[in-house]
């Protein structure tokens, strides 16, 4: 089977004077589900449509494995696209919206309403083929969407923010089947989506966008653990960041001197180079509370809040040397506290390799 | 109830007994028996409709309107659909200018269309024909169109029609079988104002027709200066339910293309 990768090649997309894409270079492998996360305006569903052919690059070329393809209309492109709101056609029944693509591509109505019925048994919604859109609920639409976009075995499906209109419940149950779909049909997914939890869920990258540039791209644990910037430090999940200088960076471990006085041991790494300032990012749920024992560092902190969130309690910190937020996991060391109130004093402690450095 | 509440009923209902109070009056009047378009009515009977019937200037003149009315219904609904799909282009200059363009002639004044296509018809040969008057009314009955079809098209999401693109449907596929239909009951009910128009207009018709295009309208107009014959008042009622007639298959189309299907 020939590789159809996606290339785009110094694209760049203006709107007047607002640069919305800068000069993206990026290569989607066959088969891998990529997400592009990003704030809104960050050029993520822009850089969609210009896969799906509803907006044209102001410059660079965009191609599918040897074709290139940034000036071919929508509907030759052969893409799946889903959109957030569903786009079904109101006036058609189900089986027929997933008819749709097949009738446009001229195949005999016999094989149609086989495959219409596979598409949706796929998606489980095979009694409801003689609804209208507007008898079903969000989730179904969504399903029938879905159905509609894969129906006519494109090799590559573009999904923007789809299911950003569902309540969390069942957003979960469809990033599984999306999943799920993705693994079994060995499809190419592009998928939009400002929610950090879903891409890393569902990804097998991520591309992380920020003002029309790539920050960071890679798998979701890279992205988590090993953010480049503080942009995705912050925006893929929560963190503490410690500003600081670099200390001391040797294969055993580095050392971040903080302006008040006190060191941080933390992950060393390539990257920053000595008596630089820097940023240490520690993940609220790497920090434990009076844990005894050898830890690499520990500090003591006055706590300022605690918020019971069901399966972990938040609690606000006020140490020394800078502020914590700490995700305290009930069901951890830490539940011998039954209860942390504001005012307590406590020490908190994490290990060296659950401080990550980044450029300040 | 509170005094505030009696008091939002009676207007109410002083507002619509204005609204209608014109129609109360003349439409018993049509099935009078006596010859003067007067109260109080002697008896009932329906001479007046048997008049219109075997009368040759009111008979031609209720099929003269069917024919303009047609005429227009068509020309002025497939020329204010385009005119509103025109309008809905984004990559449009000036789009402000070309809709007031197009809803100009519901302001501009009758009379001053009326003599100008008048003179213009002389000109070109136009005067004194079918065609003449159709083009007329087409004139003022294009506005509704563009208005109601507008209002239809922007009820339609671009996503929908995006989707159908990326479906694999063309451009024209897409208009055929997403836009034109979603667009199908403001194209409806913007034919039926169209239609209305037609029926209605008296000033054009005066400037431009015929003896031989004398409407249903004009010929109301003529009989109640030369003779005031209760005649008027059966036309108004044939009017008037040929009106609500032409309203209630509008409606009728329109809901049963928006009614669900019944849940299998």
């Amino acid at each position: 089977m020939a590789q159809s990768n996606i290339r785009f090649e110094q694209v760049n997309k203006s709107f007047g004077t607002l640069r919305v894409v800068d000069d993206l270079n990026l290569t989607i492998d066959q088969g891998e589900f990529l997400s592009l996360l990003g704030p809104s305006g960050s050029g993520k569903t822009t850089i969609l449509m210009m896969l799906a052919g509803f907006e044209s690059p102001t410059s660079g070329t965009i191609s599918l494995g040897s074709q290139r393809i940034d000036q071919l209309p929508p509907y030759k492109r052969n893409m799946g696209v889903v959109f957030q709101n569903y786009a079904l056609f109101p006036h058609m029944d189900v089986a027929a919206n997933v008819a749709f693509p097949l009738e446009m591509r001229g195949i005999a109505k016999a094989d149609i309403a086989e495959k219409v019925t596979r598409a949706l048994d796929m998606v489980q919604l095979g009694t409801l083929k003689d609804r209208r859109p507007s008898q079903l609920s969000g989730g179904q639409q969504q399903r029938v969407a879905l159905a509609r976009a894969l129906v006519f075995e494109p090799s590559v499906v573009l999904m923007d923010e789809p299911l950003g209109a569902l309540d969390k419940q069942l957003r979960e149950q469809m990033q599984l089947d999306i999943r799920a779909l993705h693994r079994r049909l060995g499809l190419t997914i592009v998928f939009v989506t400002h929610d950090q939890s879903e891409a890393l869920t569902m990804s097998d990258r991520i591309a992380v966008f920020n003002r029309g540039r790539i920050e960071q791209i890679g798998s979701p644990r890279e992205i988590y653990d090993q953010p480049h910037s503080r942009f995705v430090a912050q925006f893929i999940g929560e963190t503490n960041l410690v500003e600081g200088t670099l200390a001391e960076n040797g294969q055993s471990g580095a050392t971040v001197a903080l302006p008040g006085g006190g060191t941080i041991r933390v992950q060393p790494s390539g990257a920053p180079q000595q008596s630089q300032k820097i940023l240490v990012s520690v993940r609220p749920e790497r920090i434990r509370l009076d844990k005894g024992g050898k830890t690499d560092n520990s500090y003591s902190a006055t706590i300022t809040d605690a918020v019971y969130h069901g399966d972990h309690l938040r609690i606000q910190l006020d140490g020394d040397a800078f502020g914590f937020i700490v995700k305290a996991d009930r069901s951890r060391a830490d539940r011998s506290r039954a209860e942390w109130s504001p005012g307590d004093r406590v020490t908190v402690s994490f290990s060296a390799s659950d401080c990550w450095m980044l450029p300040a | 109830m509170r005094l505030i509440d009696v008091a939002r009923l009676l207007f109410g209902v002083f507002a619509v007994l204005f609204l209608i109070a014109p129609l109360i009056a003349i439409l018993p009047l049509a099935f009078t028996s006596s010859i003067f378009l007067t109260y109080p009515i002697p008896d009932y009977s329906l001479r007046w409709f048997r008049e219109l019937a075997v009368a040759d200037a009111w008979r031609l003149s209720i099929v003269n309107s069917l024919i303009v009315g047609t005429g227009t219904t068509i020309l002025a609904g497939v020329l204010g659909t385009m005119a509103a799909l025109g309008l809905r282009n984004s990559g449009l200059i000036l789009p402000g200018l070309f809709r007031t363009a197009f809803l100009l002639p519901m302001v501009v004044p009758a009379v001053v269309l009326g003599v100008g296509m008048q003179v213009f018809f002389v000109q070109i040969g136009f005067a004194n024909s079918y065609a003449g008057v159709i083009c007329a009314h087409t004139v003022v009955a294009v506005p509704f169109v563009v208005v109601s079809v507008s209002a239809s098209l922007a009820g339609i999401d671009r996503r929908v029609e995006r989707a159908a693109l990326s479906l694999g449907a063309s451009p024209l596929t897409v208009f055929r079988r997403v836009t034109l239909p979603l667009a199908l009951p403001g194209i409806l009910s913007g034919a039926v104002f169209a239609f209305a128009t037609s029926l209605d207009e008296v000033v054009l018709t005066l400037f431009v027709a015929g003896p031989n295009q004398r409407t249903l309208a004009r010929q109301m107009f003529s009989t109640i200066r030369e003779n005031i014959s209760p005649a008027i008042a059966a036309a108004a009622f044939l009017f008037i339910v040929g009106t609500l007639l032409v309203a209630a298959i509008a409606l009728l189309i329109r809901s049963r293309s928006t009614q669900p299907k019944t849940p299998a």
